[in-house]
């Protein structure tokens, strides 16, 4: 995956195209919010305003009803099963061009969403447009805030049984279930120990918090301002 | 595509985000379509000051609607119930459902249907 433009061709062959596939059967088995994210929501003052990028099916908009999310997807089957969610809002978009105006939101997620962009300069690139849509800090404002997961190449214990120094681009298999089983398989980055935190940095982020959940990488992180350069 | 949105997206092509007639997008061919949902004074006193009034007036205006206050409801006008009542159905009940956004600077439109708009760039834009 060399190229800007072969990864872009790749991801919609070997993520976009499975999600469009997947969408309603993917949306049946995602339904609870993770602790983490449960707990970044609901600790947001109420009025404040955010984006949920990569929203899939929109559990995530079912924690906080006193905050307003613009979530989008790249996938219009999924965004459309998330616009169900009050009093919230849905739209279809990449997350490389977010239709969102410059510093201007208090909090943004992205809950597995990094891991399907195909390169290292993607991944940052991606972090680096969540980290331009939300306020940067200064003396008198707190700087918005962006939670991000991403899956871990450190998951043992899980089912896949991936561990530390195995290969971290994948294809993983969904078997969707119905009358015909059918097998997509999605193109994954697993993040390796630290790698979330690094990629952050690079993105002009500074993380204020990390840690390890379910099996994935998630950081807490603010825009850098000129006191961290 | 709810009222409120359009304060909070603007056009997806990167050089349009400097540019101050990027913002707000324009609805076009807008076909609307009333949704009930709970009034929740509080949400709406709480989203107010997040509000580009200025925007929304101009919103409001390409869709037809009677003209809003020149200055943003503040301190006793937020008292009032018909007041948050309008804004609750303007900004939250109110669903675009067809239609187009067009961007001032670039002249792109972005479509919606059923209810979803679609920010995805053509290749020549990305």
């Amino acid at each position: 995956m060399a190229s800007q433009e072969t990864g872009e061709a790749y991801e919609r062959q070997n993520v976009h195209k499975v999600y469009q596939e997947i969408a309603q059967h993917f949306s049946a088995t995602r339904y609870k919010p993770w602790p983490i994210v449960e707990r970044f929501l609901t600790s947001l003052t109420p009025g404040a305003v955010g984006l949920d990028v990569g929203c899939g099916n929109g559990k995530n908009l079912m924690v906080n009803r006193d905050v307003f999310i613009i979530a989008s997807d790249r996938s219009e089957n999924l965004a459309r099963i998330a616009l169900q969610h009050q009093p919230h809002s849905t739209v279809v978009a990449d997350i490389l061009d977010l239709p969102h105006r410059d510093a201007s939101f208090d909090f943004a997620i992205s809950i597995a969403v990094v891991h399907h962009l195909s390169t290292p300069a993607r991944r940052v690139q991606a972090v680096a447009e969540i980290m331009r849509t939300v306020k940067h800090g200064s003396e008198t404002q707190e700087g918005g805030k962006v939670l991000i997961y991403a899956w871990a190449l450190e998951q043992k214990n899980s089912r896949r049984g991936w561990d530390k120094g195995d290969e971290q681009d994948r294809m993983v298999p969904w078997v969707r279930k119905g009358d015909r089983p059918q097998t997509f398989h999605r193109y994954y980055h697993l993040y390796a120990e630290g790698e979330l935190e690094r990629d952050i940095d690079n993105a002009g982020g500074r993380v204020l918090e990390s840690g390890y959940e379910k099996d994935n990488w998630w950081a807490i992180a603010t825009p850098k301002t000129a006191h961290d350069v | 595509m709810k009222v409120i949105t359009a304060n909070f997206v603007t056009c997806a092509v990167k050089e349009c985000k400097t540019s101050p007639a990027s913002f707000p997008l324009h609805f076009q061919d807008a076909e609307l379509e009333q949704q009930e949902l709970d009034f929740q004074p509080e949400f709406i006193r709480n989203i107010l000051p997040r509000i580009d009034w200025e925007a929304l007036r101009t919103i409001s205006n390409e869709l037809g609607f009677p003209s809003l206050p020149d200055s943003k409801p503040e301190g006793d006008a937020l008292e009032n119930e018909q007041t948050l009542r309008d804004l609750h159905r303007l900004l939250l009940e109110t669903q675009v459902t067809e239609g187009k956004l067009t961007c001032g600077n670039c002249g792109h439109s972005y479509m919606i249907k059923e209810g979803i708009a679609n920010f995805l760039l053509p290749s020549h834009l990305v």
